[in-house]
C-alpha cells in the first residue's frame, strides 16, 4: 500500500515538499507560520502558472524554451502601455499582452506544425529573437516604478478574502488547466499525441494543429505572466526572467511531467513548481547565499530526470509464466 | 438473410471504385475496387507492398485517393480526415494496436468521440459505463478505469474491438489481427469475429495465413503490385489459387536445401537463463547444421539470440566456441568471436538507413579494411562489392543511400554485413519476414550454400513451411523454454505447431 | 571454387563523381554566401579589407567555432550539450580561483582543461551510463556548472591572472595571424579527419542514423557518445582558457548565450539537428559566415542584442529554407504532371 503509494508522483512530492519544510523548520521554525507559507505561494504563483503551460507543450513532445523571453517580452509591451497610456483599463492591458502572447506563441507552434521544424530549435531561435525585440522596442531603456500607474502596480497585490489576486490568479488558473485536461478533447489530445503521435491519427486528432493549439496556451500563460511579473517586481527591462525558462522546465520535470511526452498531470506541475518555490524561498532564511539557487535548481533537475527515467522505464516482455507470477 | 448474401443483391455496406492513389516514385493502387458486405467477411490477401495498407489508409480516411469514389450505403463520400471515415463508421483494428499505453482502457475506447456533459465537458462516469458494457460485449473482463499498458497483447486487442464498436462502426477493418496473438487467444477473436457478423458488421480481414482465411472468411480479394487481380466466394477456392492470384505465377515452394555433411560441434550453450524472458536454454550447433528455432511469437526465441550475442545480459550460462569458453558483454565482443545475428527488425536493428550501401556493409568489419583507426574507401568498396554480388544485390551503386531500396535488396544488404565478418556461426532471426517471393528465394539458396560452405546456422522463423524446409534440426520454445526438438527426419507440421502452442497429443 | 553460373551485373561504386557530388552541397552554397558576405562587407567599409582588422575579427568566432567542431560531432550522433557556455564559466572561474592562489600559467591551462573533461564526463555518465535524455541532463547540468560559478564568485571577479596567460587570447603566432585563429584552424583539420576520415568518425555517423543497428553491428554506442561528451568538454576548457586569457578577468556571466550560438554554427554548417549527417567543412564555413556578419554589424555600429535577433532568426531559416524549398519542388513537380 505505502508503495504502491510512493510510486505515485505527486504523493512523493506532496512527501519531499514535507520533508523540505520539515528540514527548514529545524533552522527556521517561522517559515512554517501560515502567513510565512501564503507567502511562499504567492512567490511561486507566476512559475505555476508558467509551468502549467509548459506542461502542455511538453506533454505533446515539444518544448517550448521561448516562454521567459515571451514573458520578458509582453510585460514590457504591457508596461509600455501603461506608461504611455495610463487610462486604459488594466483588464484591458492584461488582455491584450495574453493575445501578444498567444501570438508568439502561434509563431513557435506554426513552425513546428507547418514546416516540422524541431521545437528546441524553433524556440532557441525565438528565444533571441523576442528578447531582442524587447531591445528594438525599448531602446534599452527601462521603465520604472514611477512610470506605471498604481493600479497598473496594485492589481496583483491586491487582497481578497485575505489572498492577494496574485495568488487567486494563479488558483483560477490551476482549475482552468485542471478543467482543460481532463475534460475537454483539446486537453486529452495532448496526452493522445504524446503518447503516441501515429495512433493519435488514427483517432482523428491532428498532431500539428494539437502542438500548434498547446503552443498557443503556454504563449497565453506567458502573456499573462508577463503582465504579473512586471507590475510585482515594479520595473520591466531587457533582462527580466532571464533563464527562467530553466526553472519553468524544472519545475515541470520535477513534478513527473515526461519530456519524452504523453505522461504528466496538473497536479505535478502544480507540486513541481512548489518544491521549487520552496527551496527559491528558503534559502534566504536558513543563511545560504541566494547564488547557490541555480546550482540547486541545477541538481533537482537532473536528480529529477533520473527518477522519471527509473519510473519509465518499460518493463521488458515478460516471457516466462513464473517471473509474471513474482 | 442467408439468402440475400448468397443472391447478391444486397446492397454493399461500402464500396470503393476506381481507385488510385500514387507517391513520389511509387504508384501505390491503380484502379482498384472493392465491396464490403453486412454480415460478411472479405479477406484481402498479397504480398508486402501489394497496396494493401494503402488501401487500408485510404478506407480510413489518412490518405485521400488521387482518382476514384467510395460509396457509403449507396451516397458517394468524402474521407478527408480520419474523424470523416470514423464518423461513417469505419474502423480498423491494427497489428500493431494503435493504442495509448498510459491512457485509461475506457479512454482509449472512447478518444475522440467520449461522451460529454450538456456544457460540453467530458462525461467521464458515462464514459466509463459505456466502456464497462462495450467490453462484455467483446467477452473481456476489464475494469476501464486502468491503464491500458497494464494489460496483455491480447486483451489490447479486446480494447481495440471494443472501440470499433464505441463508434458504431458498419465496416471493421482487421490489419493481420492474429500476428502477435496465442493459439488460444486466436480462437476468442475467431468466435468475437462471428458474433461481429451476426450483428451485421462489414469485415475486412487481411492475412498472411492462408489457415485463417479459409476459417473465417466468406469472400476474398486479391491484391498484386497494386491492382485487384481477382475476387470471388473463399469457399470456391483453394489454396493454391490464391498463392497464384498473388505472386501471378505457380510457385510450388521450393526450398534449395543442400544435403550437407554435418561436423564436429561448434557451439555449445548451457544453461542459459534470464529473469523474465527465458531459462535452461542447452543446445549445441554443428559445422554445416542449419538449426531452426520455431515458436509462437514472443516465446522468446529473439530475446535469447539477443542476450546471445551480448545485447542484454543473461543472468546465468555459458557458451563454448570451438572448444574455448567465451564470455559476450556486448555485440561487438560477438563478432569478435564469430556469433553473427542477422535482428528480425531489418528496419530498426539492422540496415542503417542514411548510409550508403557500402558503409552498411563495412561497418562491422571496419577493423579490417581501416588501417590503424584511418578509412581505406578502396578496401571498403572492395568488400562491399564481393559480398553484395555474392547475394545478387539490385542497386543503381554502392554509395546509393540504403534506405532508397526495396526491402528484400535491404534484407540483402543485411545479410552481406553479417557475412562480410566472416563469422563462425550466423544466427538469422525471420529472414524472410516481410520481403518479396524472389529475394526469399535468393536468401534460402544462399543459406544453404553457407551451410555446404561450413558455416553453422541458427535460423529463428515462425514459418512453419520455412523450418521444416531449410532445418536439420528444430528446436520448438514456448512461453521461454525449450518444449521440443526435431530430427528433419521426424519434422511434421502438426507436432511443431502442438509443441509450440502447448496443445497435448491427441490420443 | 565452382564457376557462377549467371555473370552477377557489376554494381558501380558510385553514379556521380566527388565533384560533381560536392558542387550540389550544402558547403558549396555556404562557401557562395561567404564570398558573398566578403565582397559585400569589402565594398560597404573601407576598414574591412584592412589584414589587422580582418585578424581582429576572427576573435568573436574561433572560441565558438572550436566548441562548436566538438559539439558538430555530438549532434551528428543524435545527442546534444546545451551545457558547453556553462562550462566555460565554471573552467574559467577554477582558473580564476586557481590564479588567485597564485598558480603560474601552465598550471592553469591545466585547471582549465581538467574542469571541462571533468564536466563532459558528468554529461557523458549521465546520459551514457543512465540512458537519460541529453536535451534535459545538460539543461540540468548548464545550470549546475553556471550556478557553481555564481556561488563562488557572486557578483565579484577574478582578475589576477599571471601575464605570461594573457598570450593565448592575445599572442600572435606570426604576422596578423593570433594564436586563437591557428590553433581554430588547426583544429578543423584535426576534427575533419576524425570525423571523416576514421573508423570513430564513421561510427559516429552510424550511432546518429541508428543507434540499435548501430549497436547490434558491433559499434560502441555508450563509449563513443561518452568520448563525445568528454571531447565537448574538452574543448570548452580550451575555449575558456582562449576567452579568459583575451578578457583577463571572470565574471559568473562569462560566455552567456554561447550554446545557442554554438547550435546555430553547428546548424548553419549542414548539420542536421535530427542527427546523422554534416561535416567539419560546412561548420567552419558556417563560422567564418557568422564571424564576419558579426563583424560588419560592429563595423555598422549596430548593438549586440540585436546581432542576437539575426542569429535567431539565421538559425530557423536556415532549417526552414530547405523545408520550404523541397516542398515548392515537389509542388512543382507535381503540378507538371
Amino acid at each position: 500500500m505505502v508503495r504502491t503509494l510512493l510510486k505515485n508522483r505527486e504523493v512523493l512530492l506532496v512527501v519531499a515538499i514535507l520533508v523540505l519544510l520539515a528540514l527548514i523548520t529545524v533552522r527556521f521554525p517561522g517559515f512554517v507560520a501560515p502567513a510565512s507559507l501564503a507567502r511562499v505561494y504567492n512567490d511561486t504563483s507566476i512559475l505555476i502558472i508558467l509551468a502549467l503551460g509548459q506542461m502542455a507543450v511538453i506533454l505533446t513532445r515539444c518544448i517550448d524554451l521561448s516562454m521567459a523571453a515571451n514573458l520578458a517580452l509582453c510585460g514590457m509591451v504591457a508596461a509600455m502601455i501603461n506608461a504611455t497610456m495610463p487610462g486604459i483599463p488594466i483588464p484591458l492591458v492584461i488582455l491584450t499582452v495574453m493575445a501578444l502572447g498567444a501570438a508568439l506563441g502561434s509563431i513557435n507552434g506554426l513552425l513546428v506544425w507547418k514546416l516540422d521544424i524541431p521545437p528546441i530549435v524553433v524556440t532557441l531561435g525565438t528565444l533571441t529573437i523576442y528578447r531582442g525585440l524587447i531591445f528594438l522596442l525599448s531602446g534599452g531603456a527601462w521603465i520604472n516604478a514611477h512610470q506605471m500607474s498604481d493600479s497598473f502596480k496594485a492589481l496583483p497585490r491586491f487582497e481578497i478574502a485575505g489572498a492577494p489576486v496574485l495568488s487567486w490568479l494563479s488558483v483560477i488558473m490551476i482549475a482552468i488547466m485542471f478543467l482543460i485536461m481532463s475534460r475537454t478533447p483539446l486537453g486529452r489530445a495532448f496526452f493522445a499525441v504524446g503518447g503516441n503521435p501515429h495512433a493519435a491519427v488514427y483517432t482523428g486528432i491532428d498532431v500539428g494543429r494539437t502542438r500548434f493549439l498547446a503552443y498557443c496556451l503556454s504563449g497565453t500563460l506567458a502573456g499573462l505572466s508577463g503582465y504579473l511579473w512586471v507590475s510585482r517586481y515594479a520595473v520591466a527591462y531587457v533582462d527580466i526572467a532571464l533563464g527562467f525558462e530553466l526553472d519553468i522546465i524544472a519545475a515541470c520535470v520535477i513534478g513527473g511531467i515526461s519530456i519524452a511526452g504523453g505522461i504528466g498531470s496538473v497536479p505535478g506541475a502544480v507540486l513541481g513548481a512548489l518544491f521549487l518555490g520552496v527551496i527559491k524561498n528558503a534559502l534566504p532564511v536558513i543563511d545560504i547565499s541566494p547564488f547557490a539557487q541555480m546550482a540547486i535548481s541545477g541538481t533537482v533537475i537532473i536528480i529529477a530526470v533520473a527518477v522519471n527515467a527509473r519510473a519509465e522505464k518499460r518493463k521488458g516482455r515478460v516471457i516466462l509464466k513464473k517471473a509474471e507470477a513474482v | 438473410m442467408l439468402q440475400d448474401r448468397t443472391t447478391a443483391r444486397i446492397r454493399p455496406a461500402i464500396a470503393l471504385e476506381g481507385i488510385s492513389k500514387s507517391f513520389p516514385g511509387v504508384r501505390a493502387l491503380s484502379d482498384v475496387s472493392l465491396s464490403l458486405y453486412p454480415g460478411s467477411v472479405t479477406a484481402l490477401v498479397g504480398e508486402n507492398g501489394a497496396g494493401k495498407s494503402t488501401l487500408v489508409k485510404i478506407l480510413t480516411g489518412i490518405y485521400q485517393p488521387d482518382e476514384g469514389t467510395i460509396n457509403v450505403d449507396g451516397t458517394t463520400v468524402h474521407f478527408a480526415t480520419a474523424t470523416a471515415a470514423a464518423r461513417a463508421g469505419v474502423t480498423a483494428i491494427h497489428q500493431e494496436t494503435v493504442l495509448f499505453d498510459e491512457l485509461s482502457v475506457g479512454e482509449n475506447i472512447f478518444l475522440g468521440h467520449a461522451p460529454r456533459t450538456r456544457v460540453g465537458l467530458i462525461d467521464w462516469t458515462k464514459l466509463n459505463t459505456d466502456a464497462r458494457a462495450l467490453l462484455q460485449r467483446v467477452g473481456a473482463d476489464i475494469d476501464p478505469t486502468i491503464r491500458l499498458r497494464d494489460l496483455g497483447i491480447a486483451n489490447k486487442h479486446l480494447v481495440a474491438i471494443a472501440r470499433a464498436l464505441s463508434i458504431d462502426a458498419r465496416v471493421v477493418i482487421m490489419d493481420e489481427p492474429t500476428a502477435a496473438l496465442s493459439y488460444k487467444e486466436i480462437h476468442e477473436l475467431y468466435e468475437l469475429i462471428d458474433r461481429l457478423k451476426a450483428d451485421g458488421k462489414a469485415i475486412l480481414f487481411i492475412s498472411h495465413k492462408f489457415d485463417e482465411i479459409f476459417r473465417i472468411a466468406d469472400r476474398y480479394t486479391v491484391f498484386r503490385d497494386g491492382c485487384m487481380v481477382g475476387e470471388g466466394m473463399v469457399a470456391e477456392t483453394n489454396q493454391d489459387d490464391l498463392v497464384r492470384m498473388m505472386v501471378g505465377r505457380d510457385v510450388g515452394q521450393v526450398f534449395p536445401k543442400q544435403p550437407v555433411e554435418i561436423g564436429r560441434p561448434v557451439l555449445t550453450v548451457s544453461g542459459y537463463r534470464h529473469p523474465t524472458e527465458f531459462e535452461d536454454i542447452n543446445f549445441q550447433l554443428r559445422r554445416g547444421e542449419i538449426l531452426g528455432f520455431y515458436g509462437l511469437v514472443g516465446a522468446g526465441r529473439s530475446e535469447f539470440m539477443q542476450a546471445l550475442i551480448g545485447v542484454t545480459r543473461p543472468s546465468a550460462g555459458a557458451i563454448r566456441l570451438d572448444d574455448r569458453v567465451l564470455v559476450i558483454r556486448s555485440p561487438a565482443e560477438a563478432i569478435d568471436a564469430g556469433i553473427v545475428y542477422v535482428p528480425e527488425e531489418r528496419g530498426r536493428q539492422g540496415a542503417i538507413i542514411g548510409l550508403p550501401i557500402f558503409q552498411n556493409v563495412t561497418l562491422p568489419s571496419l577493423s579490417r579494411t581501416s588501417r590503424s583507426g584511418f578509412l581505406r574507401l578502396a578496401e571498403e568498396f572492395k568488400l562491399a562489392r564481393e559480398y553484395t554480388s555474392r547475394l545478387d544485390l539490385r542497386a543503381a551503386s554502392l554509395d546509393q543511400d540504403v534506405g532508397t531500396l526495396s526491402g528484400g535488396n535491404q534484407q540483402k544488404v543485411v545479410i552481406a554485413k553479417w557475412l562480410a565478418t566472416q563469422p563462425k556461426v550466423i544466427i538469422l532471426d525471420e529472414p524472410t519476414k516481410g520481403i518479396d517471393i524472389g529475394s526469399k528465394a535468393a536468401v534460402h539458396a544462399f543459406m544453404s550454400e553457407l551451410a555446404a560452405q561450413g558455416l553453422s546456422v541458427i535460423m529463428v522463423s515462425s514459418e512453419i513451411p520455412e523450418i521444416m524446409g531449410m532445418s536439420d534440426r528444430v528446436i520448438v520454445m514456448r512461453e521461454g523454454r525449450m518444449v521440443a526438438e526435431f530430427e528433419r527426419a521426424d519434422l511434421d507440421a502438426e507436432k511443431l505447431v502442438r509443441a509450440a502452442a502447448g496443445i497435448q497429443e491427441a490420443v | 571454387m565452382v564457376e557462377t553460373q549467371h555473370s552477377p551485373r557489376i554494381i558501380p561504386d558510385r553514379l556521380e563523381g566527388r565533384g560533381a557530388r560536392a558542387l550540389k552541397s550544402w558547403e558549396s552554397l555556404l562557401l557562395v554566401v561567404a564570398l558573398a558576405i566578403f565582397i559585400t562587407n569589402s565594398l560597404a567599409s573601407p576598414y574591412f579589407l584592412d589584414p589587422w582588422n580582418l585578424s581582429d575579427a576572427t576573435f568573436n568566432f574561433t572560441e565558438k567555432a572550436m566548441i562548436a567542431f566538438a559539439m558538430a560531432l555530438v549532434i551528428i550522433a543524435g545527442e546534444i550539450d546545451l551545457s558547453v557556455a556553462a562550462i566555460v564559466a565554471l573552467a574559467s572561474t577554477a582558473m580564476g580561483y586557481a590564479a588567485t592562489l597564485g598558480f603560474d600559467t601552465p598550471a592553469l591551462v591545466v585547471v582549465g582543461l581538467a574542469v571541462g573533461l571533468a564536466c563532459g564526463a558528468i554529461n557523458g555518465l549521465l546520459v551514457t551510463g543512465m540512458g537519460l535524455p541529453s536535451i534535459v541532463v545538460t539543461i540540468g547540468t548548464m545550470s549546475l556548472f553556471r550556478g557553481l560559478s555564481f556561488i563562488i564568485l557572486g557578483d565579484k571577479a577574478f582578475t589576477g591572472y599571471p601575464d605570461s596567460f594573457a598570450w593565448f587570447g592575445q599572442g600572435y603566432v606570426w604576422w596578423v595571424f593570433s594564436f586563437e585563429f591557428v590553433f581554430f584552424a588547426a583544429l578543423a583539420v584535426v576534427y575533419g579527419i576524425l570525423l571523416h576520415k576514421t573508423n570513430f568518425g564513421r561510427s559516429v555517423y552510424a550511432i546518429g542514423n541508428n543507434a540499435t543497428a548501430a549497436l547490434f553491428s558491433g559499434v560502441r554506442v555508450a563509449r563513443v557518445k561518452f568520448i563525445l561528451f568528454l571531447l565537448t568538454g574538452l574543448m570548452a576548457g580550451v575555449a575558456s582558457i582562449c576567452l579568459t586569457s583575451r578578457l583577463g578577468s571572470t565574471r559568473p556571466s562569462i560566455a552567456l548565450g554561447w550554446e545557442l550560438e554554438i547550435v546555430t554554427m553547428v546548424v548553419l554548417g549542414g548539420v542536421s539537428i535530427l542527427g546523422g549527417s554534416g561535416t567539419i567543412p560546412g561548420v567552419v564555413l558556417a563560422a567564418l559566415i557568422m564571424g564576419m556578419v558579426t563583424f560588419g554589424f560592429g563595423l555598422l555600429n549596430v548593438p549586440g542584442i540585436v546581432m542576437s535577433i539575426f542569429i535567431g532568426l539565421l538559425l530557423i531559416l536556415v532549417i526552414a529554407l530547405p523545408i520550404v524549398y523541397r516542398r515548392v519542388r515537389r509542388r512543382l513537380k507535381e503540378g507538371a504532371r
